[in-house]
This record gives C-alpha cells, structure tokens and sequence, in this order.
C-alpha cells in the first residue's frame, strides 16, 4: 500500500545490527559501566517533604568525615550567572529556597565509599518549614491552592492576571466557529476524562562519571537521549566555556523521553570540581522515580457533534496537565494534537499547563498526546456507536488527508492516516469473533515528528569501507538505519559500514534523540554527505582520467564516464577510487549541516480484544495489532519493534500504571513492584502492519516511527474495556478495582 | 567498614575478592571485579536486569550478598558465549531484533538460558511465565518470546 516507484536495495532490509554482539555478551558500556581511577561516588540528600521552605542547610559536620571529598548545594552554584531559560533546570537539580517535591534535591556528596558517602548525608542538617502540598491538577487549579511560585502568572491570558496561581501557561488552538458547528451537529457528546502520571520507566537509572580538571576543563560520560544539549546545559550551569566540557554518550539503557534533560550530570561536575577528581554518580530506582520526569496527570473535557450520517462538525476539548513542580508539562501538544486526526470545520482546543508538588515533567513518548488521544478517540466511538456507524467507516469519513488544514493549523501534505485505517479494516483481526465478556477497541492516533539541528561525517577509508559519525545516541537500533541508507546511497554493502555515536568535540551540535528525529534526520544528513563523499569520487576519478568533473557520473557503486564524448573509461569502483585517495588529493570525506525540516506527520491505528473478569474487574490483553504509516521503514525490524513497544507502553499506562500520592504528598510505589509495568505473561504477541506512504520531506520517503505507536493504545484499550464491561470508562489507568467499581455503579444506576 | 574475603568461581574461573558485609553480589561483580554485564535496574529484585546463575539457580544479583557467594559457583552474562562463538540464545536475540536498547539483553538471555536447560521445549506460555520477572521497557517483549522459542528449536535440533 503507498509503494514508492523506487526500487531499495539496502534499504527496507533486516540485517544485524552492528553493535548486537556487544549487547547480547554484555560488553555495551551503559552509564553506570564505566570508572576511572581514583573515582569518588556521589550520592544525594533529598527532601521528604513534599513543600518545604528551606530555612537553612549545615553540611559542617558532613563535610568532616573522614573519606568526604566536596559537599555541593544549591549554593554552590552561582545562578547569577546562568542563562534565565535555565534557571528551573538548575533549581530542579539542586533545590534553592524551596524543596517542591519529595526527592528534591538539596544536598550532594562526594565520598571515598558508598558506606561514608551514605553516613554523610545523615550528618547534614536541613531545616525545613513544611509547607501546604497540592500534587492533583484540579485542585492545583483551584483559586485556594497552596502556592508553589510566588511569582507565576499565567502567560498568554488576556488580561493578564493580576495574581499570581499554578497556571503557567495557557494555549488555544483551532480554527472555524464552534458554535456555529455545533448547531449544525444531530448529536453531541460531551465526556470528563482523568489520567494518572507515568513514567516513561526505561530500565537503565541515570547514571555518570564526571571528570572535572584543575584547569577548568571537564569531561563527561552519561546516559543521556542528547549529549550535545547535556554539554550546553552543564556548561551553563557550572559557567564553563561549552568547548571546555567534552561529553560522551554512553549507550543508553532506554529513555523514552526521560533523558532529554539533565538530573545529576551538573552535580557531578560540580563534586568533581570541587574534590578534584573524577566523580561517579548512579540513581536508585526510588531515585527515579521521585526525581527524574514523569509526565503528566490530566483532566479533560471533550465536546463533539456530528450529523446522523456520521459527518463531525464541531469539535471542542479542554485539557488540563499537571507539569510538576516546575509546570513543564505536555499539555500544548496534547491540545494541538488532540484532534489532529480529522479534517474538521470548526475546532477548539485550550490546555492549562499547571505546576504541583511532584517530580519536573519530562517528555513521554509523543509527549502530551496520549492522553488528548485517549478521550478525543474516546468520545469518537461513543459516538460512532450513539450513530449506529462502524467504527472505522466513522473514523474514515472523517479521516484527515492530503490538503486538510489540520486542527493545529498547518495544512498537511501527503499523509498516511486513511490507509491505515482501510488497512486495519482489511485485517482478520478487525472480523474475529469475540466471546462472553471480550470487547473490541479502536482508536487512531497521531504525532508530528520532529527533525531539528543534525551534524554528520563519513570516512571513506583506504580499503573501500566507511566510518560513520552522528551526534545522536543510538536507543533502539537506529545505527542499523544509518548503516542502511548509507549502503543505499553509496551502493555499497551494508556491512561494509561502521555508524559510531560521536562525543560532543567531534561533530556540530545535534538535537536530542527526541521528536522520532534521529532516522529521519540523521539519515537525511548522512544521504547528503553521501552525496558529498560520492561528488569529491567522482572529481578524483576525472583527475585518474584527466576529464573534467562534470565528464563524470556515479552510477550503481561506481564512477564512469558521463557520455560517449567523455572519452573511453573502465568504471572506477567505489574501493577502487577509495585506494587511490592519497594519490588524489588525500583522504575522502562527506559531511552535512542542517537544520532539518518536513519531518512528515505520522498516523496510526490500533486495533484490541480484552476480555474483563466480571467479578474482579481485572482486564486481560487478548489481541492486538498496530497499524502505523512509517513513510517508508527503513530497517522494518526496528519499525515493528517501534510499533510493539509503544503499544506495550500504552497498555501499562491504560490498566496499570500510575504514580500513587498520599495525603502527605509522598510517592506510594516507588518500585517496579508497586509501579507496576507490564511483563511478559501479561501479554500477547502484538501484530504489526507498516504502511508505507512516503514523506515528500524525506529523499527515501522515511517518516519518524518511534512516538506514534502510545498515542492509540489508551484510547482502543479504553474502548475495548468500555464494550466488554458495559460501561464507559473515562479513568486511567483501568486498574481491577476501577472497573469492578465502574461496573458495579452501572449496575445500581 | 571490615572486609571480608571470599573465594568463589565465577564463569568457571576462581576468584577472591574483599567485600564490605552489606554490599551485594551485583556490586561485587559490577563495582569489584568490573563484570558489568549483570545490570542494575530497581535494586529489589523487580527487574531481572542482573539475573545470573548461583550453583544453578537463576537469582538476582541484587538480591544475594557479596559474602555469600563464599564457595558457591556463579555463572554471569560474560559467561555465555565460548570463545569467538556466540550461544544459540544471543544469535537469535539478535536474529529476532530482539533488543532495542539492550539494558535488559544480559538479564533476559540468562534467565532464558535457565528456563532451556530446564525446559528445552517450552510453550509459548511457558516461556512468558518464566521471563515474567525480566522486565523490558522496549520491545513489548514479542521479539523476545519468538527468539526464544527459535532458540530452543535450534538447540533441539543440535542436540
């Protein structure tokens, strides 16, 4: 479906990836893996309040133990001098004033021994004035609500507020005229929804070594989603020159978003500058889940009406987020994308971004639209249903395509969406007969990838290999797909090709391995200095041959003469031209610099049968399958991987997972035992279907693939459980005891 | 703190190492003896990351103290391949794309080895059940079960 005219050689193949043998023998050097002589540990103190002033911190006695090396706080870092864009991203790291969270940190040391640096911490002496907590987002939007910043107030309302709340930030997106739209509408449905925050939960805790020099220069190694923002930030932070600070990205244990920004890093650094040597840090998994960046909770409001023959002709949502103790949340692309699947009329969406007593928000994975998708697509299968429609005919009829303006505002260009949805339609799952107590669920879904900043380099070495250099860290295969489009482009093998993530010294600056940009645009550059390296061939086999540049083409791998008036050349092979270099100018080298665009949007589809116990309410995962457009799938393994592990995501954030708070503001189920995450037994295999309708933006057509896939799962899984238990559920997560309730409230109503 | 001494035999070889009583295997075998294949992902047991073999047993890591591997025999991730030869397991995990970032590869490939010298013909079921307490946050685990499963075919057949 959607082929391209082209024929691929390398590309859309599914050889091994180059760096596998070190990941399945254990020698892949992950954050926590690497340590250098003389190293110190550094651990955190944090605070167990969930709203603290912090009245005064005495480190006199810690600083005094025997095997204590440096003692940071929030004091030793000279904000005065840090740029204002990263004033948050400082205080989150060490907390000045206030503690806004439990596991804020304020305090860290540097120590010979785990054991010392762990009776150091209890020799600090913090004074707290416990403060009120708000860690839900209503009531953090409520005009009473403890206040966490005395100096927020909401942006881009008009008028201004005069008084200060923990509405950060507000946004509206849509076009048309709602009311209008909804007089025109038979039917209208209007739903309240409400998720809990999860985490993104890659398996791999942070981690770094931090080397600091006497001579103000440092080096770093950390897991990290983006190096290069991690030396930009860091060297902020600590008032470093950005060249001075040489990060390297160790292969990174999963991320998902979560590592998009920087925890421990500048601390390390900072013990490291302080002790004069290299210092280590590793989070705990309690750690992690207190103080590094789950998204949002939510509460939204959706309002849709359509005609009796299934038209949509208005569409309104509302959506609040809880950003954390910062307002960071997702909620301006969970408004732009919450209705960016249909072609509609009349469109509005406001969000509210608010900030509460828990952790920063960092990206999730399609940050901010899973959650818009779960009660948008919600609200669209009661009304198929309310409609008589089927489900996907309703979705179809409404379905966003070429030249839609979408409700974000651009208008789109060549998308896949509609071919999803016919090709789910197509699928057996789709007709599969369900038993007592099954449902099935629908829902599409939508994400707007990303390209960004991107450098590159690529080696032709003497013997007609090629070394290759990105700037963005590998997460879930992606060196493969460079290995691939290069091999495509060059026309040579694959596994002549070595991809290498390289340190932040070696390349321009990259954006963060986010926004399903690193296929995409990587590969964009690489396919340019491709191209670069196969133009500076072609100039030096005209020098071999004594022709002019122009004389010359590259056709399949290798070099001939342009035309019969060129004269009468043998074809000079890509090794061929390669072993000549030093004879021909020297070494031969591609590069590329962009700022990409036209990432291409990407649509999805996801099809769930559940069975639900009538008497526990626990869900079952019976069946499922993703349809997605990848524009064109580079390495289809690792498309389907994208496909099934967002998915997977989605069903643990659907029935499972949420960060549980007390009334004293504290984290309930800070473990993998408690937060509790889908496992194996859990589930089914998850069927795939790559549709492939290329991107304009893009020399191979390649859309980014890795976010899309958590948009729908909510939404089907939601959907699902709703027809299965009789009842519409519009609370996350479906936990057994939420659905037993839900059942049991339709049965006495 | 005190250091105890112990000898023990890790991936068939003898080894002794000094630890502190309250520091565990894995720190042993990741901070000690610089066999950082075992990972840490929870600490609790929860994750799988850091399961090895003790006088074969699957366990965590983190779950096992430093001292009690005294005269205890322990089989780790570094232990699997022979030689330039991978094991059948890693092959297929890679055949299979069957890791994405591979922070919990280590883990899962000796907990499947243990469910296979057990079980050489599991079912699918089975090998959910088994795998159940290795956690993986990429791959939806489906990759994982079907490499799996091929292993087990191809280790049949050799046998």
């Amino acid at each position: 479906m959607g082929k391209q005219d082209r024929d691929f050689k390398a590309v859309g193949t599914r050889p091994l990836r180059p760096d596998g043998v070190e990941k399945v023998t254990g020698r892949a050097k992950f954050g926590a893996d690497l340590s250098a002589p003389g190293m110190l540990v550094g651990r955190f103190l944090r605070s167990p309040h969930a709203h603290a002033r912090i009245r005064s911190i005495d480190t006199s006695k810690a600083a005094a133990l025997p095997g204590v090396k440096a003692v940071v706080t929030g004091d030793s870092f000279d904000i005065t001098k840090v740029s204002s864009g990263n004033h948050d991203t400082l205080a989150n790291v060490m907390a000045r004033d206030k503690a806004l969270y439990e596991g804020h940190a304020v305090a860290a040391i540097a120590a010979i021994s785990v054991s010392i640096a762990r009776k150091a911490l209890k020799l600090i002496e913090v004074d707290y004035e416990v403060l009120p907590h708000v860690t839900d987002v209503d009531e953090a939007m409520a005009a009473d609500a403890p206040l966490l910043h005395e100096n927020m107030f909401t942006a881009n309302l008009t008028p201004k507020p005069t008084k200060p709340s923990n509405i950060a930030n507000f946004y509206e997106f849509g076009h048309g005229d709602i009311e209008a739209g909804f007089a025109k509408a038979d039917v209208i449905i209007e739903r309240s929804f409400k998720t809990a925050a999860t985490h993104q939960g890659y398996i791999e805790p942070h981690a770094c070594l931090a080397n600091m020099t006497q001579d103000g220069q440092g080096e770093l190694w950390c897991c990290t989603q983006g190096h290069f923002m991690v030396r930009n930030v860091c060297a902020d932070l600590m008032g470093m020159e950005i060249s001075k600070l040489r990060v390297t990205a160790s292969e990174i244990g999963g991320g998902f978003g979560g590592k998009t920004t920087v925890f421990i890093d500048p601390v390390a650094l900072m013990l490291s500058k302080l002790a004069g040597k290299p210092v280590k840090i590793v989070m705990s998994r309690e750690e992690v889940f207190k103080a590094s960046g789950p998204t949002s909770s939510t509460s939204m409001r959706i309002k849709i009406g359509a005609t009796n023959d299934g038209r949509l002709t208005a569409c309104e949502g509302e959506f609040n987020y809880q950003g954390g103790a910062y307002a960071d949340s997702p909620v301006q692309f969970g408004a732009m994308s919450a209705f960016a699947c249909y072609d509609l009329e009349h469109v509005k969406t406001v969000g509210y971004d608010v900030a509460a007593n828990r952790p920063k928000n960092v990206a999730y994975r399609a940050p901010g639209a899973p959650m818009a998708a779960f009660a948008v697509e919600s609200v669209m299968a009661e009304m198929a249903d309310r409609l008589g429609l089927d489900q996907l005919e309703f979705r179809l009829k409404n379905a966003a395509t070429e030249g839609t303006r979408s409700s974000y505002g651009p208008t789109y260009n060549s998308v896949g969406l509609t071919e999803t949805i016919k090709a789910a339609q197509s699928h057996d799952h789709y007709s599969a007969p369900l038993g007592a107590n099954q449902g099935r669920g629908i829902a599409s879904g939508f994400w707007f990838n990303f390209g960004g900043q991107t450098a590159v380099s690529l080696n032709v070495q003497e013997d007609g290999t090629v070394n290759v250099t990105v700037g963005t860290p590998d997460i879930g295969g992606s060196r493969a797909s460079m290995g691939l489009m290069v091999a495509e482009e060059l026309g040579i093998e694959y596994d002549n090709i070595r991809c290498i993530i390289a340190d932040t010294s070696s390349l321009g600056y990259n954006d963060v391995t986010d926004g399903s940009r690193t296929t995409f645009s990587s590969g964009l550059a690489l396919i340019n200095a491709a191209k670069d390296a196969k133009a500076k061939m072609c100039a030096r086999a005209a020098r071999i041959w004594d022709i002019p540049a122009e004389a010359v083409e590259w056709k399949d791998g290798c070099v001939q003469p342009a035309g019969a008036n060129a004269g009468e050349f043998e074809p000079m092979s890509f090794a061929e031209i390669a072993a000549n270099a030093d004879n021909t100018g020297g070494p031969i080298a591609g590069h590329h610099e962009i700022n990409a665009s036209g990432a291409g949007v990407s649509f999805g589809t996801h099809m769930v049968d559940v069975e639900v116990d009538p008497d526990t309410g626990y869900v079952k995962i019976l069946r499922y399958t993703v349809v997605q457009d990848a524009g064109k799938a580079v390495h289809p393994a690792y498309v389907e991987g994208q496909y099934q592990g967002g998915a997977v995501q989605g069903i643990g954030w659907a029935l499972n997972e949420e960060y549980i708070y007390g009334e004293d503001g504290r984290l309930q189920n800070a473990g993998f035992l408690d937060y509790r995450m889908p496992v194996a037994s859990d589930l089914p295999m998850i069927d795939t279907v790559i549709v492939e309708v290329p991107n304009p933006g893009h020399p191979y057509g390649v859309r980014g693939v890795g976010e899309t896939s958590i948009v729908p799962p909510m939404a089907a899984i939601a959907n699902a459980v709703s027809q299965a238990a009789g009842v519409r559920m519009t609370e996350l997560p479906m936990s057994p005891p939420r659905v037993l309730k839900a059942m049991d409230d339709a049965k006495g109503g | 703190m005190t250091q105890t001494h112990v000898s023990t035999t890790i991936n068939g070889d003898k080894v002794e190492y000094l630890c502190e009583t309250d520091e565990t295997l894995l720190d042993v075998l990741r901070d000690t003896l610089s066999l950082t294949g075992s990972k840490e992902g929870c600490g609790s047991g929860d994750c799988g990351a850091c399961s090895v073999m003790l006088d074969g047993r699957l366990v965590c890591a983190c779950l096992v103290l430093g001292v009690e591997a005294q005269d205890r025999k322990i089989e780790t991730i570094e232990g699997m391949a022979s030689g330039d030869e991978l094991h059948p397991l890693q092959q297929k995990f890679l055949e299979h794309a069957a890791l994405q970032c591979g922070i919990c590869t280590p883990g899962f490939l000796v907990a499947a080895k243990a469910l296979l010298d057990e079980n050489p013909d599991p079912t699918e079921t089975e090998v959910r059940y088994w795998l159940a307490g290795n956690l993986c946050r990429c791959t939806g685990y489906d990759k994982i079960i079907r490499a799996v499963m091929d292993a087990a075919t191809e280790m049949r057949g050799q046998a």
